[in-house]
This record gives C-alpha cells, structure tokens and sequence, in this order.
C-alpha cells in the first residue's frame, strides 16, 4: 500500500495511466508535437486534427457540439472567461450578476472584480443543505440581471445544485447561466442538448487528465457572445488566444472519453467505497456530515468530529492525505467560508475532514483510512476539555468564551 | 506544513494529560481560548500551601502547536512557584517549541492559561482567608 493513502481526489486526481500514455506521443520529434495553427505542412495537421479528436471527446461527455468547446489553461480561466466575458458582452442589458457564497474562489473573485468595475452581484446563501434551490434564483432575478454563475457540484460538499431547473428559470427570464462543472464532469450525467445551461467551465485534472487544460463550452444555439480576455493569435475563434498546448489537450479528451465509459461503473464503486468507510465511522459519536447526504456526488464525504479540531487531526492522520476544512494553517484562522455559509458554527467547521474517494482508491484505502480516523479522533478526544464538557452535559454554548 | 521536531514529539507524546478536581481549594484551573477560533486550553495546576506547584495537567482542543505549547508548560510549570510560574513568557515557549510566525497565538494561549490558573488560585485563596475570617 503507497503511504499516505490518497484520499483528496477533489483536490486533483493522478493522471490515468492512459491518458498519460497518449500524452507521451505528443512531444517529440518522433511524435505529433506541432503547432495545431500552422496550416502549412503535415506537422501542423497532425496537430490540429489530435485536437479536433479531443474536442470531440469533450463534447462528447457533455453531449455538445464540439464547435461550442474552448480550450483554457483549466476551470479557473474558464470561470474568469466567462463570467468576466459575457459580463462584458451584455452590459449594455444591465450589470447584476447572481450567484452563490460557497461558489469556488475562481467565480467568487471574478465577481468581485466585476464589482470594482461596477456591476451589482447578489450572492444566494445555500441552505442548511448546502443546496441553492431553484427559487431562490428566481427570487433574486431581477430586471437588470444579465448572469447567473451557479456551480454543479461544490468542491468541498460535494453538494449538486439542480442546474437543470435552474436554467429553466434563466432561459425564461433571457439571463445568461454560467455553471461550474470542474467537480462534476465525468461523475454525473450532463447533457447539454437538453440542459439550458449557456457558459459550462471544465478541468482536466479533476478527471484524471492533466492539469494546466480545461475547457469552457459556449453556447451556440441560441448563441451566446462573450467578451474575450485573452487577445493574440486569434485562436479559438477569437475566444481564447495562446498556441494550444496539443498535449495536454489530448490527455483531457481521453480522460473525458474514459470518463464518459466509465462514469457508471465508478460511480457504484465509488458509492460502495464511501459507504464502506462512512459504515465504520458513523457509530462515533458526535460524528455529521455536513451538506445533503442524497443529493451529493457518490466520491465526496464531508464530516465534522466534533470536540476535535481539524488541523490536528490531520497531523494525527499522517497516513492519510485529505484536506480539512479548518484554516488554522491559514493566517487568517477562518474556518471554511462554504462551511459557514451552510450554517454550520465555526467550531464544527474548524473540526471537519474532507475524504474524497477516486478511480485507484481500494477497499483496504478506505478500512485503513478509517481505522485511522477513529484512532486520531479517540485520541484527540481524549486530550480535548470541550470533549469532557460534553460528557460532563454541559452545553458550550451556554459559555462566555473569550475570543481572541 | 512542517512542524519541529519537538512539537511533534509533544504532540505524538503529550505530557502531564488529564484533569484535576476543580472544586479542591489546592488545585487552580485556567481555561482560555473558544471553540469558535479553534482553540481552548485547559490548565490546571495543584498548589501546595507554601505556593510551590506540585503538579500540573492539561487539556487542548486545538492545532498541533496549541496542544505541544500546552503540554510543554505543564513540564516547565512543576515544581516552580505560582510567582515564577506566572513570569513564564509567550515567547520562550514559542522559542523552545521553534513556532512558526502563524502559529505565535498558541504560546500567547499557554501564557494567558498559566496566567488564568494562578490567579485562580490565589482568587480561591483570598476566598479562604475571608472565609476564615467571617467565620472567626
């Protein structure tokens, strides 16, 4: 067993074996490495026609055409492209924007600039769930709206947001729908021919391709403008300039092609993983998981242990590598902002584990892993006086604490 | 995040863990800290009658850092006064456990938390002397 147990796809995945592969035959000499825009010899077509095939592959996942496919350096570039972009191109209808407080810091800080610049953003808090519901969109619509940025699948609950419904709500009101698929792409369904869905940002690395590549699909019909906001060459229709980086964009169009074989069977193997590790750990006490059980991608679980906090915990949890949702390792000592938004008070949030399960994770990952857990959580416990308060019945609410 | 050596041996090894019974005259508890800011310490020490510390445990909800800065002072805090316990700097804690500039607020919680638990000694003890006095 390869030590610490990978437990963090969220965070990025590793490269499948092979997409690697067809990464490889794209570099050399030997291999396909020219410049997709040269039209003047072989090279050249070679490499456009290895892009064309994973421009396919793409839309293909998403059931797209492949012509509303952009090629990015990744899900941020994506989000910024088209949040800033359509924001640009429609300003002359108005200058609000919806979105969500636990949207990826690639959308929020996108917002914000849009802010400086003088656009109004309102910004949707999810509910107890961790859900934002169809309604709520609909409450916040506004005459001047011109965007609505909503992401599928939050990157640290794992929450799915119904982007169906809500563009539904969208096309209706003629705003233009941003959604941010990076955590969603190749683990659930999304077909764009039916969903009304205008802007969708995608990473490679989230689905084990490489990182570095993303995508963002733009819709053609009704056709959707935006604004671009990196200028040169003129590549990607103007959209997106910059020679395209031939490998990386062949590795993300495998992945997405496994992805779109594959997505079934993972999926029932990922549920059953996380149900097997979740089966272990849930008869601890004071253990919840935070954000909608039902509605959630089957690879994430996000679980607070209360009375612990969570940045030691992970220092018990050497073997194991996952992320933690408090900040304690962060100057600011902010717990996590998508935990708050939920609901959840900041001592639970500070005592919250993130596991995200993946492709190469194995049953004996997930026993280890919680085997581990309840060690670290007995042990931490057994040190922690707000743990002998609650034994003791005392509510800690009911205390003055000192903040400091 | 790379922690010393020797936070992570207190932290792997936490010395003097444990609680004393709070309603004994001898025995002084501070607990600092709140839940909310991932934080609490609880120390305690036990005080014989000539101000000398005889013993002293802890517990900490809070970072590796918080837990090896607490654990560190109920060693340094044995067998020294509460007067000479009560000198004991943030700064040295930070210094012998190599602390990161980030994780500084850990020592500054040890020493408020000894601060804490000699005043409440001597909090408890001025009580007894008034006791003794209403009663004689």
């Amino acid at each position: 067993m390869k030590l610490p147990i990978y437990l963090d796809y969220s965070a990025t995945c590793p490269v499948d074996p092979r997409v690697a592969s067809k990464m490889a035959e794209q570099m050399t000499m030997e291999g396909n490495f020219g410049n997709p825009a040269s039209r003047s010899h072989l090279y050249g077509w070679k490499a456009e026609e290895a892009v064309e095939d994973a421009r396919r592959q793409v839309a293909e996942l998403v059931n797209a055409d492949p012509r509303e496919i952009v090629w990015t350096s990744g899900a941020t570039e994506s989000d910024n492209l088209a949040i800033k972009g359509a924001a640009h191109f429609y300003q002359g209808r108005g200058k609000h924007i919806i979105t969500s407080k636990i949207e990826h810091k690639a959308v929020l800080d996108a917002c914000r600039q849009l802010e400086r610049e003088g656009f109004e953003v309102t910004y949707l808090n999810p509910r107890e769930d961790g859900i934002v519901y169809p309604e709520q969109v609909e409450e916040a619509l506004r005459e001047d709206t011109v965007l609505v940025s909503l992401m599928h699948v939050n990157n640290e609950i794992g929450v799915i947001n119904d982007i169906a419904a809500i563009g539904e709500i969208c096309r209706a009101k003629k705003v233009i729908f941003h959604v941010d698929a990076a955590q969603s792409a190749g683990k659930l369904p999304i077909d764009l021919a039916e969903m009304k869905v205008d802007l969708m940002s995608f990473s490679g690395h989230k689905v084990y391709g490489p990182k570095g590549v993303g995508a963002l699909y733009v819709r053609r019909k009704p056709r959707v403008r935006i604004e671009a906001q990196v200028h040169g060459g003129g590549h990607e229709r103007g959209m997106r300039s910059g020679t395209l980086p031939t490998h990386q964009i062949v590795g993300m169009g495998e992945a997405f092609r496994i992805a779109r074989e594959e997505m079934a069977s993972e999926n029932e193997r990922l549920l059953m993983l996380r149900n097997r590790f979740w089966d272990q750990i849930k008869d601890m006490e004071e253990v919840h998981i935070n954000g909608s059980v039902e509605q959630r991608v089957v690879g994430n679980l996000n679980v607070s242990f209360a009375f612990v906090e969570g940045e030691s915990l992970i220092m018990s949890l050497k073997d194991l590598a996952i992320s933690s949702g408090s900040a304690c390792t962060s100057a600011s000592l902010e717990p996590s902002y998508v935990l708050r938004a939920l609901g959840v008070n900041d001592e639970m949030a500070h005592s919250s584990l993130r596991f995200s399960f993946g492709r190469f994770t194995t049953e004996s990952d997930v026993d280890t892993a919680a085997s581990e857990v309840r060690k670290a959580v007995e042990k931490l416990r057994e040190l922690s006086p707000l743990w002998d308060m609650y034994k003791d019945g005392i509510d800690l609410n009911s205390i003055e604490w000192a903040a400091h | 995040m790379a922690y010393s050596d020797k936070v992570i041996d207190h932290y792997e090894h936490p010395r003097n863990v444990g609680r004393m019974d709070d309603k004994s005259d001898n025995v002084g508890t501070g607990m600092v800290g709140a839940p909310a800011c991932g934080d609490v310490m609880r120390l305690q020490i036990q005080v014989n009658d000539d101000g000398l510390i005889e013993d002293a445990k802890f517990k900490t909800y809070g970072c590796g850092s918080a837990i090896a800065s607490s654990s560190l002072l109920t060693e340094w805090v044995k067998g020294k006064s509460i007067d000479e316990a009560e000198q004991i700097k943030n700064t040295a804690i930070a210094e012998e456990l190599a602390l990161p500039p980030v994780k500084i607020h850990c020592s500054v919680l040890a020493e408020d938390a000894i601060k804490a638990a000699v005043k409440s000694i001597r909090d408890k003890r001025g009580q007894a002397a008034d006791d003794v006095q209403e009663a004689g």
